[in-house]
């Protein structure tokens, strides 16, 4: 099927490793230093965002990121995801932090994506992360595709195969380890992906190149969207506990490390 | 300026069915530090009318504006490494109307210190004549907390008034200001594996191959590093990269020149504990200890939290010279201590400094590239101060080269002479590099000599100085048998050299042990080993597909090598003892790219010159904290 629009929907987290400490902001909770804490795309929508190019590149389709962040956060982290592969991006300025309300996300997101110049909803498949490493919920996305009036969706999606007609099947990820086959009449449709089955592609400068000459003039028009979160009350926040012991245990035996991990496990 | 019928340094074979591809543009630039930004942000701002439509068009893409990329080797334009206390002269001219809370981390400078700090261990090898002064500041009732400080800061290394800025953050405003100007796209994560080179006419940079073993051979999803050829390269990518190192190889110094002085500066990032007494934009320097020739420094940020850290120094004449360690002691001096003590690492790096200063400037320009930055001998030696001056030297080439792009002149050599480097020899960073340029020859003779020649350049403004000659890196490092010679006798260096090698450990810390330093009591917060610093503090990362970019040149060498300089000095621990003998293993998640094994190394490289055994390319990774 020629010419399918693929809105990829993502935004930017912190980068792995940072050191993560929730407070609370003048307008709500938030990270410590978030401003300062460098940026990266959501490893999730990462992964959508590759099967979306590697997929329009099969049907000679369009890929658009669509992005709910700050502005400056989201040009810092364009400068390295804009050399893996071409898309268009469409940029809400506003909170990224994983502290923003579901529905007020999705409304924003959804809005964006209708306003897309040319968007045929008859060729549009809307990719994203299944989960995201700042939203894990799993409900924004769900909620844009009910507002767009997609019924079809798919959550943990590890393969897309799409046929000539514009009927695709989806592997979705179950319980078990076992994957869901279904088959799908074509789009609209919504897919959550998992890890796909791509690699990060490399950077590539000619790619770098074209998409800049895009991105900058949409960063620059920008959608205000501060999301106010009326209503909102967070009864408590907190980033997952991390446990780090420092010791130093000289010509410790390897049955006697494995059998320490193993408690450890166990426990 | 190039012969496209000819074929530039050979080319790697290629497997069947790939091809090199190749992309041209207007100016490539390499690296982006506070030196790109000064020449980015100028030529940003000259390059615009103020209708938004372009002053000259492009000559690559004909009908465009010019196109001018920047390819940064680190995952992020703001992963740097550095609290930076500068005096802002050309930030300011830059920028009239800066403004430092647009900028995290900055602020004024408000207070400036300069403590002398004795010995309370007993273990640094402070020269007679310090023991005596260290004696005499005691009997006298003028040391407190082991620390003497100066009663006046003098005026060389005064920095008052002036900003205090983390090099990450300041980065980070600064790529985000040249970028909304649209020109210039700035792409991090792009290592240049070197020069474009016809001859001696520069006609762009060819990137990293992608999709490699660490060995460099083609894996699935291979793509062979792209040529970018233009008509100016730009190399800015500091002291220890690979495309300046690459010219200078190719094209040698200028007739008396040399970059034979070099640092690693080791350092933190701290939230200081609650209520501690150090006042926002208060500036420590350090000397004395935790060895005589090791400076240390602590600036104060907004929000109670400190950037500091330690100077290790070529002329340091160590050869098991750790970094962190050292970095250890230093915090735990009572001078220090009572600072820092309860607060929190927020991050952890290093970086190498290129200490030669003006000596060590190479060819600036030549056909179709100019050189900006530390890279190009912009750091004051007697000051210590590099940042302002990288990005001064920026801004000149900036200016210089809107002026050629105006006057439809070609990037040759002459006229780049006649613009840029004649504006470099007019501005006060020559002025004031000239008058610093042998502050440090003290340093060659001993580190008393060099602390007398600093203060005789300093205060005579560059008229006196201690002479001294320099050496080769490599010809300056002893044999660690001579090193602790009257400390450690050879049996028992040869004791410890068996037992760590059988476990795969570096000397340092038996030796340093056994000469008398304490055992650092890690407390999970301030003092962590040095893997935790990697990841709690420097957040040390590489992604897959890039081959190493640390190789020994001729390994038979590495394994006749009993002081293994690279792995006793290496910042992250990546490059480590092999048991089974012969040449380092190289472990490139672990490398924080600080270059520090280039000049670490005691033995020369197969082919002479000035460099040793280690080959140092541009890879991708390293750090990924900005706050530094």
């Amino acid at each position: 099927m020629k010419g399918l629009q693929i809105v990829v929907l993502g935004s930017i987290v912190p980068d792995p490793l940072q050191t993560l400490e929730p407070i609370a902001g003048p307008t709500g909770p938030a990270l410590k230093n978030e401003l300062m804490l460098p940026a990266v795309l959501d490893p999730w929508a990462g992964h959508a965002l590759y099967e979306a190019a590697s997929l329009a590149k099969k049907v000679e389709g369009k890929v658009y990121l669509v992005a709910l962040g700050p502005k400056a956060k989201l040009q810092q982290v364009m400068m390295n995801v804009a050399q893996k592969v071409p898309f268009e991006i469409v940029v809400l300025d506003g909170p990224a932090g994983g502290f923003a309300d579901a529905t007020e996300t999705a409304k924003a997101l959804a809005g964006a994506v209708e306003k897309i110049p040319g968007l045929d909803k008859s060729k549009l498949l809307v990719f994203g992360g299944w989960q995201s490493a700042s939203r894990g919920t799993g409900a924004v996305l769900q909620m844009v595709g009910e507002m767009l009036g997609i019924t079809d969706q798919f959550q943990g999606v590890d393969e897309l195969v799409l046929a000539e007609d514009g009927s695709f099947t989806v592997l979705e990820r179950i319980e078990g380890g076992c994957y869901q086959k279904s088959a799908c009449q074509g789009a609209p449709a919504l897919l959550g992906w998992a890890t796909g089955n791509l690699p990060e592609p490399p950077n590539n400068p000619q790619v770098g190149m074209q998409n800049m000459r895009l991105i900058m003039p949409a960063l620059a028009k920008a959608t205000p969207s501060p999301l106010k979160g009326e209503g909102l009350r967070y009864a408590s926040v907190e980033v997952p506990s991390q446990r780090r012991d420092t010791r130093i245990v000289k010509d410790a035996p390897v049955d006697d490390i494995a059998r320490e991990l193993a408690d450890w496990i166990r426990a | 300026m190039t012969d496209e019928n000819t074929s530039p340094q050979p080319e790697g074979a290629l497997p069947e069915g790939f091809e090199r591809q190749r992309m041209d543009v207007d100016i490539a630039c390499v690296g982006f530090g506070p030196a790109m930004g000064g020449f980015l942000h100028t030529l940003s701002k000259g390059l615009m009318n103020e209708d938004g439509t372009p002053v000259v068009e492009s000559k690559a893409m004909p009908g465009m504006p010019p196109q001018v990329i920047c390819y940064e080797r680190a995952d992020d334009i703001g992963f740097g490494v550095s609290g930076v206390v500068t005096k802002g002269r050309g930030i300011r001219a830059s920028f009239p109307d800066l403004d430092l809370m647009q900028i995290p981390l900055a602020t004024e400078v408000a207070h400036e210190e300069v403590l002398y700090l004795l010995d309370p261990i007993g273990a640094s090898r402070k020269p007679l004549a310090l023991r005596l002064a260290d004696k005499a500041l005691k009997a006298l009732g003028l040391t407190k907390d082991h620390a003497y400080a100066l009663p006046y800061t003098p005026n060389f290394l005064r920095k008052e008034p002036g900003i205090l800025l983390s090099m990450g953050q300041f980065n980070q405003w600064a790529g985000g200001q040249i970028m909304g100007q649209g020109v210039a796209q700035i792409w991090p994560g792009t290592p240049v594996a070197e020069p474009i080179m016809f001859d001696q006419v520069v006609a762009g940079v060819r990137l990293q191959d992608q999709g490699v073993d660490k060995r460099g051979n083609p894996e699935a999803g291979f793509m062979p590093g792209m040529d970018i050829r233009c008509q100016l390269t730009v190399v800015g990518d500091g002291p220890v990269g690979n495309v300046g190192r690459k010219l200078d190889e190719k094209l040698g110094l200028p007739l008396g020149n040399h970059a034979r002085e070099w640092a690693v500066g080791m350092k933190m990032v701290v939230d200081l504990p609650e209520g501690c007494q150090l006042k926002e934009g208060t500036v420590l320097h350090t000397l004395g200890f935790p060895e005589p020739e090791i400076f240390g420094f602590l600036y104060v940020y907004p929000g109670n939290v400190a950037s500091l850290g330690i100077f290790v120094p070529s002329w340091y004449d160590s050869p098991v010279r750790t970094g962190y360690r050292y970095l250890q002691h230093w915090m735990q001096h009572p001078a220090i201590w009572k600072h820092i003590k309860g607060g929190r690492m927020r991050s952890w790096g290093a970086k190498s400094l290129q200490e030669s200063g003006r000596k060590g400037e190479p060819h600036l320009v030549g056909d179709g590239f100019a050189r900006i930055g530390e890279g190009s001998g912009t750091t004051n030696v007697l000051t210590g101060s590099g940042f302002d001056e990288a990005w001064t030297s920026g801004v000149l080439l900036g200016v210089s080269v809107l002026e050629l792009m105006k006057a439809d002149k070609p990037f040759t050599r002459e006229n780049l002479e006649q613009s840029y480097v004649r504006r470099r020899r007019d501005s006060w960073l020559e002025r004031e590099a000239k008058a610093a340029e042998k502050a440090r020859d003290g340093f060659q003779v001993g580190v008393v000599p060099g602390l007398i020649g600093m203060a005789l350049t300093g205060l005579s403004e560059g008229k006196l100085f201690w002479p001294g000659a320099s050496k080769k890196p490599h010809e300056r490092i002893p044999s660690i048998e001579s090193f602790f010679q009257g400390r450690i006798t050879a049996d028992e260096i040869a004791a410890i050299r068996r037992e760590c090698t059988a476990k795969g450990l570096p000397l340092h810390g038996a030796l340093m042990d056994r000469a008398g330093w304490p055992a650092i009591n890690f407390d999970g917060q301030l003092l962590v080993s040095h893997q935790d610093a990697l990841l709690m503090g420097g957040k040390v990362q590489a992604p897959p597909g890039y081959r190493d970019h640390v190789t020994f040149k001729n390994q038979n060498v590495c394994r006749t090598c009993d002081e293994k300089v690279c792995i006793e000095a290496c910042s992250g621990q990546a490059i480590a003892t092999n048991p089974e003998g012969g040449a380092p293993l190289f472990d490139r998640e672990k490398c924080v790219h600080c270059g520090a094994c280039i000049w670490n190394c005691s033995k020369p490289a197969p082919n002479g010159g000035e460099s040793a055994n280690v080959d140092f390319q541009a890879g991708a990774g390293g750090l990924h904290s900005a706050e530094n």
